[in-house]
C-alpha cells in the first residue's frame, strides 16, 4: 500500500507537470482529489492496512494529499496565468471587418421635423389641432375672405374634385375656421392651436415643387393679441428652433386672411448670413408666412373684431427638413426610397 | 415686373443707394427678386445682402458715348466699313466694323447728323460678341483686311445689354446724360447715358395700384419720405369737337363702370421716340410703332392700359357714319379674331368692345385684328376703360390669355386712372406722330368708384400692433402714400386716393390702413413682445400623443415609417383584389376634375397600394423591407359632400428576417405569416393593449390560410397577412412572400388604456416544468394555451410555447404542442406536490376539452 501511495503521488505530480490547459488541470484535481480520486480512494481504504501501520499511512498520505493540493493551486494559477496571456495575445479579430448589422427602424424626416415643431409649440402653449384633407371651397376660400374668381386666388393652384363645391385644401388655414368654431364657443374663448396636416396644390411634381405637402399653421386668438405678439412669438420659436441667437427679419406681405401680413426670413444657419447655395446667396431663408387675422376671418369664427383679435403663421416643415439636412429634391419625400429614408 | 431705376428718377429722387432701396422696398412688401446691372457697378453696404453680381462693368474712361460723323467704305472688303468715331478726342477714331446697320450710310461723306453709338477704346473689357457662351475679353490692336484698327463701336451684346449681335448700337437723337439731365458730349461715360440698374419687383395681388413705374415710385417716395413728380396730364387739343364723330354705349356698368375716348387726325405711323423705345426695351416690350409704342408706354408708366383702334376702319363698318362704341356681353356664338391671330369662341361671361357692325375687342384684355393700328392708319381712336377686375381675371382664365393689360386689369385699375392714361396718351402720341387731337374726350362713367373714407381711431393701432402712435405720425405716413388725413381728436379721418381700390370700409378699411402704417414705419421697428393675452385652457391631443406612441413602437421593432402620396388612380387600387374576391373597401372615390396625372386621379381608400408600390420599387435596391404607414384613407358616401377621413396603420414585411452579413451561417430564411404576427404582438404589447383575439381572416387581398383577423375585445381592427399570389403577381413582386397589415388605427388606439397596471415583482422561486400535448392538427394553437390557463388557476404564472412538431412518431392528422410553463406562488416556494396537481389538472383539463394527448 506504501509503495501504491508513493507511486500514485509520483505520477500525479508528474502528470500535473505536463497540463496546460485549464480544462485539463481541473480534470486532473477531480481525478486525483476529487471525492471519487484515486487518493481519496487509498485513504478511504485504509482498513485494509494492518492497525500499527494505520497512522504512519494516514500522516503519510494527508501529507500527499496536501502536496498534490498546493501543486494543483500553483499548477491552476499558472495556466489561468498562461491561458489569460494567450487569451490577449492571440485572441484579437479584425477589427476593421462590419459589425453584425441588427435591423434598425425610423421615422420619416417630415414626422421628425414635425415632432420638432409639435415640442417647440407646445413649451408655447399651443396644442395640436387636426381637421380635414378634403374641404368646401367655402371654408378653403370664401370664409377666409378669398371670395370666387378673386385674383388672390392665383396663389393657390387648386385640386378640385368631381363634386362641385369640394376641393383638396391647398393649405391648412381652412383648420381656422374650424378650430374658432369648434373651441371659440361662439367666440368667447381665447385659443392657442397649431394645426399640422397634408395639402395639396394643382402643381407639377419636380424637384422643387410636390403636388403634396405638410403645412403646419397656427392660430392665437384674445382680447389682447398684437403684432408685437407675433414677433415675439416668432423669434422665440426661431431661438428654439435655430438657436439662440438666430436673426429673424419680417417684410411685408399679402395674404388674404391676415393684415398686416408679413413672410418671416431667418439668417442662414449654414452660412451664418454671407451667402450659400441653400439660401440662394440670399443670406436669408423663408420660414414662415404669418399675420394678424384679418377682421373678417374672425367674423366668420364668431369673434367680435372689435374686441378681439389674433395672429396666425404657416410654416412648410418640408422645406425645413431640406433646408437642414442639404436636400436638393422635394420628391424625395413621398418616394420613399429606403436608401433615403435609412439617412434618417 | 421690371424696372428701370433710371424711369423711376422720373418721379422720385432716390436719396439712399439702390441695393438699399432694393432691400427697404423688400421689407415693405414689395419683393425684389433681382437686381440686374446695366453697366453700373454694383454696391456693397453694410447688412444688405445681395447675391454677388457677374455683370459687365463698363469702364468709365474707355468705354464712352461717341458720335459717328461718317461711314467710309472698307478699301479692301465689301462686308466691313470703316466708321469715323467722334469720342470727344482730338482727332476721329477710325473702326473697322460689319455691323449691317451703318452700310446705309456708307460713303455718304460727313453725315449731317451723326449717329449716335458706344464705342469702347483699345484696353477696354467687352463680352466677345461672336462666343456663343458669355465670354469677357479686352479689346487689342487688331488689323482688318490691312486697315488699322483698335477701338470698337459695340452692339448690345457686347456691352451685356442684351444678346443681340445683328448691329452695332445706334441714336438718331442725341441721349440725355443721366446726370445732369443735359444732351450727353461725345465722350462722356457710357455709364452716365445708358447705365442703368433694373429691379425685378414681385407684386402680391394686394398691390395692384403698384403695377407700374409710377406705382412703384409711390412707394419709394413714401418709403424715403420724398415728394412724388407725377406724369403730366397736360394735353393740347386743337381739332374739330370730338361731340358727334363717336359715340360711347355702355350697357353692363357693373362689368365696364367706366369708357373714356379720344380722337386723333393725321397721325404719322413711324417708330416711336428712341428713349420711349429703349425705355420699353428695358422692360421687356419689342417696340412696335409710335402708337403701340404709346399704349404699352402708358400701361407700364401709370398702370392704366389704353387701345388704339383705326378710326377710318371704325367708320367704314359704321357705313360711313360716326361709330358707336358698344360695351356689352357676347350674342350667342359670336367669335372674335385678336391679335394673337386665334380665333376666340366667346363665352357668356366675356365683356366685349363692339361697334354697330360686330365685336371689335376682348375689353380690357387683347384687342381684335380687324381696326388694328397699321401702317397706313391715318386717325386713331384711343380708348382707356374701366373693368370689373373679377371679371377680366374669369375672362382670362377660360380663355387662356395673358397680356400686359389683362394682367392689370385683373388685379383691379382704380376708375380714376382712366381719364389719366388717356391725356397722357393723347400727349405722347400727338409729339410722336404729328397730327390733331379733337378737342374734349369722350368720358362714359355710369358707375363712378365711390370715394373711400375710413375713420380710424389712433388706439386701433396700438390695438393690433402693440406700439404707440401719434396722431401726427400715422397721419404723415398717411399722407406720404397720398391719402387725405384729417386729425379729429385721437381719430384720423382718411381718404383713398383715386389709384387705389385695396382699401375696405369701417373695421377693415382700418385694417387695412393700420397695415399701411405698419408697413411704411418698418416692421422691423415694431417689437418683439411676449403674449400678454390669458393662456387658455391646455389639452392634451390624446388621438396624437397615441399615435406618436404608434409610431415610436413600430420603430423601436425595427420598422421604418414611410409617407405616400394620398392622390392615387382607382384601377391600381382594383389590383388589390383577385377576380372573384369580394370588393375591399366599400366606398366611393373622392375624384379630382382636375388630376395631373393618370396615376393620381383619386383619394386612396387603403395604404395597401402604397406599400406595395414602394415595395416593388424598393425591391430594385433592398431584399429586406420592414415599413409602416399612418394616414388617412377617404371614404365618400353617397349623399354625402364631403369623405370620411379615417386614419389607417398599414404595414409591409418582405425579405430575408435578418440583414445580410459576411458570416453567410446567419444568412436566415424570408419572413412569413409569425413574423408580421410577432410585430402585431410587439404593437399591442406596446401600447399596452389586451383582449386581441385571431381569427382566420377573409380579406379578399390575403392569402386565404395565412392570414388573420385582429379584433381587440369584440372590436374588429383589422386584418394581416401573406399577400395573395395572384396580388403579388399584379404588382410584379418578387416570389418571396410579402406580409402586409392594415388596421383601423382609431379603433386601435380607443383600445389603447392611459394607465395600465403593474405586478410586483416576486421573491419566491418559479417552477419550470415542461409539457408536451397531442392534439388533432385542425385545433388552434390559441384553444390549447387557453386550457392550460384555465386549469392552471392561480400558481400559473407563465405559458411559453417551445416547439411544433409533426411527424413520427406523432400519428397522422396530428401536431404535438410543447409548452414551458412557470408555477409560482407569491408567499411560499410551492413544494413538488402542488406542482404536480396542477399539472396533473392541466393535463386532464386538456385531455377532456381537446382530446389532447400527454406526449410521453
Ligand atoms: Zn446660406
Amino acid at each position: 500500500m506504501h509503495q501504491q501511495l508513493e507511486t500514485l503521488y509520483a505520477e500525479a505530480l508528474a502528470e500535473l507537470e505536463g497540463l496546460t490547459d485549464g480544462q485539463a488541470v481541473r480534470a486532473w484535481e477531480s481525478r486525483y482529489l476529487g471525492a471519487k480520486g484515486a487518493v481519496t480512494l487509498i485513504l478511504r481504504s485504509i482498513g485494509q492496512i494492518p492497525k500499527e501501520e494505520r497512522a504512519a499511512f494516514g500522516k503519510r498520505a494527508n501529507e500527499i494529499k496536501e502536496a498534490l493540493a498546493e501543486a494543483y493551486a500553483e499548477r491552476e494559477t499558472l495556466v489561468r496565468q498562461q491561458e489569460l496571456a494567450r487569451d490577449l495575445e492571440e485572441g484579437a479579430v479584425d477589427v476593421t471587418l462590419p459589425g453584425r448589422t441588427t435591423a434598425t427602424g425610423g421615422l420619416h424626416p417630415a414626422t421628425q421635423t414635425l415632432r420638432q415643431l409639435y415640442a417647440i409649440w407646445a413649451e408655447m402653449g399651443f396644442q395640436v389641432y387636426r381637421s380635414r384633407d378634403v374641404e368646401t371651397d367655402e371654408t378653403n376660400f370664401s370664409l377666409l375672405n378669398i371670395p370666387p374668381h378673386h385674383p388672390a386666388r392665383d396663389m393657390w393652384d387648386t385640386f378640385y374634385t368631381t363634386t362641385p363645391g369640394v376641393i383638396l385644401r391647398t393649405h391648412t388655414s381652412p383648420g381656422q375656421i374650424h378650430a374658432m368654431r369648434d373651441l371659440g364657443q361662439n367666440g368667447t374663448q381665447p385659443i392657442r392651436v397649431i394645426l399640422p396636416g397634408m395639402c395639396y396644390r394643382y402643381e407639377q411634381v419636380t424637384a422643387r415643387s410636390e403636388m403634396q405637402f405638410h403645412q403646419l399653421e397656427g392660430l392665437a386668438i384674445g382680447r389682447n393679441i398684437r403684432m408685437s405678439d407675433l414677433k415675439g412669438t416668432i423669434s422665440a420659436f426661431a431661438r428654439r428652433m435655430y438657436g439662440a441667437n438666430a436673426a429673424v427679419r419680417y417684410r411685408a406681405s399679402y395674404f388674404p386672411f391676415t393684415e398686416p401680413s408679413m413672410e418671416v426670413d431667418v439668417e442662414c444657419f449654414l452660412c451664418g448670413g454671407k451667402g450659400c447655395r441653400v439660401c440662394k446667396y440670399a443670406g436669408w431663408i423663408e420660414i414662415a408666412g404669418a399675420g394678424m387675422v384679418h377682421p373678417i376671418v374672425l367674423q366668420n369664427g364668431g369673434y367680435d373684431p372689435t374686441e378681439w383679435s389674433g395672429f396666425a403663421f404657416g410654416m412648410g416643415p418640408e422645406r425645413m427638413t431640406m433646408n437642414k439636412h442639404d436636400i436638393n429634391d422635394i420628391r424625395y419625400f413621398w418616394q420613399n426610397d429606403l436608401r433615403f429614408l435609412e439617412q434618417f | 415686373m421690371r424696372v428701370p431705376v433710371s424711369w423711376l428718377k422720373d418721379y422720385v429722387d432716390i436719396t439712399i443707394p439702390v441695393e438699399l432701396l432694393a432691400e427697404r422696398l423688400t421689407l415693405a412688401g414689395l419683393e425684389v427678386g433681382s437686381i440686374e446691372y446695366l453697366g453700373v457697378p454694383q454696391r456693397h453696404i453694410e447688412g444688405v445682402r445681395w447675391p454677388e453680381s457677374r455683370h459687365l462693368v463698363w469702364d468709365r474712361e474707355k468705354i464712352l458715348l461717341a458720335a459717328i460723323r461718317e461711314v467710309k467704305p472698307h478699301p479692301n472688303a465689301d462686308r466691313l466699313v470703316l466708321a469715323m468715331v467722334d469720342y470727344g478726342g482730338a482727332e476721329l477714331e477710325q473702326c473697322v466694323t460689319g455691323a449691317p446697320n451703318l452700310f446705309d450710310f456708307k460713303g455718304q461723306g460727313p453725315l449731317e447728323q451723326p449717329l449716335w453709338t458706344a464705342w469702347a477704346a483699345e484696353g477696354a473689357e467687352v463680352w466677345d460678341g461672336h462666343s456663343d457662351e458669355p465670354k469677357r475679353m479686352i479689346l487689342k490692336e487688331k488689323p482688318l483686311r490691312g486697315i488699322p484698327n483698335r477701338s470698337m463701336v459695340c452692339s448690345e451684346k457686347e456691352l451685356g445689354l442684351s444678346d443681340s449681335h445683328e448691329g452695332v448700337i445706334v441714336f438718331f437723337d442725341q441721349p440725355c446724360n443721366q446726370i445732369t439731365g443735359q444732351p450727353a458730349a461725345p465722350g462722356t461715360p457710357l455709364q452716365d447715358v445708358l447705365g442703368d440698374i433694373i429691379l425685378e419687383v414681385g407684386l402680391t395681388p394686394n398691390l395692384a395700384r403698384a403695377y407700374s413705374i409710377y406705382g412703384v415710385a409711390r412707394e419709394v417716395a413714401a418709403l424715403l419720405g420724398q415728394p412724388l413728380r407725377p406724369p403730366s396730364y397736360d394735353v393740347l387739343m386743337e381739332g374739330a369737337p370730338i361731340e358727334g364723330q363717336v359715340f360711347i354705349e355702355i350697357r353692363d356698368p357693373e362689368l365696364n363702370p367706366r369708357f373714356t375716348l379720344a380722337l386723333l387726325r393725321d397721325m404719322q405711323i413711324r417708330p416711336a421716340p428712341e428713349w420711349m423705345q429703349w425705355r420699353l426695351m428695358l422692360v421687356g416690350q419689342r417696340p412696335i410703332n409710335n402708337i403701340v409704342d404709346v399704349t404699352n408706354y402708358i400701361t407700364f408708366e401709370i398702370g392704366q392700359p389704353l387701345h388704339a383702334f383705326d378710326y377710318d376702319k371704325l367708320v367704314a363698318r359704321a357705313g360711313g357714319k360716326p361709330p358707336t362704341i358698344i360695351t356689352r356681353l357676347p350674342e350667342p356664338g359670336e367669335t372674335l379674331n385678336t391679335l394673337d391671330e386665334r380665333t376666340r369662341q366667346l363665352e357668356p361671361h366675356n365683356i366685349l368692345v363692339c361697334d354697330t357692325a360686330g365685336v371689335l375687342s376682348l375689353g380690357g384684355i387683347i384687342g381684335g385684328a380687324e381696326t388694328e393700328i397699321g401702317d397706313d392708319t391715318r386717325n386713331v381712336l384711343l380708348e382707356a376703360a374701366n373693368w370689373n377686375f373679377i371679371n377680366i381675371r374669369r375672362t382670362m382664365q377660360s380663355q387662356k390669355v395673358q397680356t400686359d393689360a389683362g394682367l392689370r386689369f385683373s388685379r383691379g385699375v382704380h376708375p380714376g386712372q382712366a381719364e389719366r392714361g388717356l391725356r397722357r396718351g393723347i400727349e405722347l402720341m400727338r409729339r410722336s406722330a404729328g397730327g390733331t387731337v379733337a378737342q374734349g374726350i369722350l368720358d362714359a362713367y355710369p358707375l363712378p368708384a365711390p370715394t373711400v373714407v375710413v375713420d380710424l381711431p389712433v388706439r386701433e393701432i396700438r390695438r393690433l400692433l402693440g406700439l404707440d402712435f401719434t396722431a401726427e405720425l400715422a397721419a404723415d405716413i398717411l399722407r406720404g402714400l397720398q391719402f387725405e388725413v384729417q386729425i379729429n381728436g385721437d381719430t384720423l379721418r382718411v381718404t383713398t386716393p383715386d389709384h387705389r381700390l385695396d382699401i375696405g370700409d369701417n373695421i377693415i378699411g382700418q385694417a387695412d390702413l393700420i397695415e399701411e402704417i405698419a408697413r411704411i414705419y418698418g416692421y422691423d421697428r415694431i417689437p418683439d413682445t411676449l403674449i400678454a393675452d390669458e393662456m387658455p385652457p391646455q389639452w392634451t391631443n390624446v388621438a396624437l400623443v397615441r399615435e406618436e406612441r404608434t409610431r415610436d413602437v413600430l420603430v423601436a421593432l425595427g420598422l421604418r415609417e414611410q409617407i405616400s402620396h394620398r392622390l392615387i388612380a382607382p384601377e391600381r387600387e382594383a389590383l388589390l383584389v383577385p377576380a372573384g374576391n369580394g370588393p375591399l373597401v366599400q366606398a366611393g372615390y373622392v375624384e379630382l376634375a382636375n388630376p395631373l396625372a393618370a396615376d393620381k386621379t383619386a383619394l386612396r381608400h387603403t395604404l395597401l397600394l402604397n406599400l406595395l408600390e414602394n415595395a416593388r420599387s424598393n425591391a430594385r435596391y433592398t431584399a429586406r423591407q420592414q415599413v409602416f404607414e399612418i394616414g388617412s384613407v377617404y371614404l365618400k358616401s353617397d349623399g354625402q359632400s364631403l369623405p370620411d377621413e379615417p386614419r389607417r396603420l398599414g404595414i409591409l414585411l418582405t425579405g430575408p428576417r435578418r440583414v445580410e452579413s459576411w458570416q453567410h451561417d446567419e444568412a436566415a430564411a424570408n419572413m412569413d405569416f409569425f413574423d408580421l404576427k410577432g410585430v402585431v404582438e410587439g404593437l399591442l404589447n406596446g401600447l399596452h393593449i389586451t383582449g386581441a383575439v385571431y381569427d382566420r381572416a377573409e380579406h379578399p387581398s390575403l392569402h386565404p390560410g395565412r392570414s388573420a383577423s385582429l379584433s381587440i375585445n369584440g372590436t374588429p381592427i383589422g386584418a394581416f397577412g401573406e399577400l395573395h399570389p395572384l396580388v403579388a403577381r399584379a404588382f410584379d413582386l418578387p416570389e418571396t412572400p410579402v406580409l402586409v397589415a392594415e388596421f383601423d388605427l382609431e379603433a386601435l388606439l380607443d383600445q389603447v388604456e392611459d394607465l395600465h397596471k403593474t405586478t410586483a415583482l416576486p421573491t419566491t422561486p418559479p417552477v419550470l416544468q415542461d409539457i408536451a400535448l397531442v392534439v388533432g392538427e385542425e385545433t388552434p394553437a390559441a384553444a390549447v394555451e387557453a386550457a392550460i390557463w384555465k386549469a392552471g388557476g392561480d400558481l400559473l404564472r407563465g405559458v411559453r410555447l417551445f416547439d411544433v412538431y409533426q411527424g413520427d412518431p406523432i400519428p397522422a392528422g396530428h401536431k404535438s404542442l410543447a409548452y414551458s410553463l412557470t408555477y409560482q406562488a407569491l408567499d411560499r416556494t410551492l413544494t413538488d406536490t402542488e406542482v404536480a396537481k396542477v399539472q396533473q389538472r392541466i393535463v386532464k383539463a386538456c385531455e377532456r376539452e381537446l382530446s389532447a394527448k400527454l406526449r410521453a
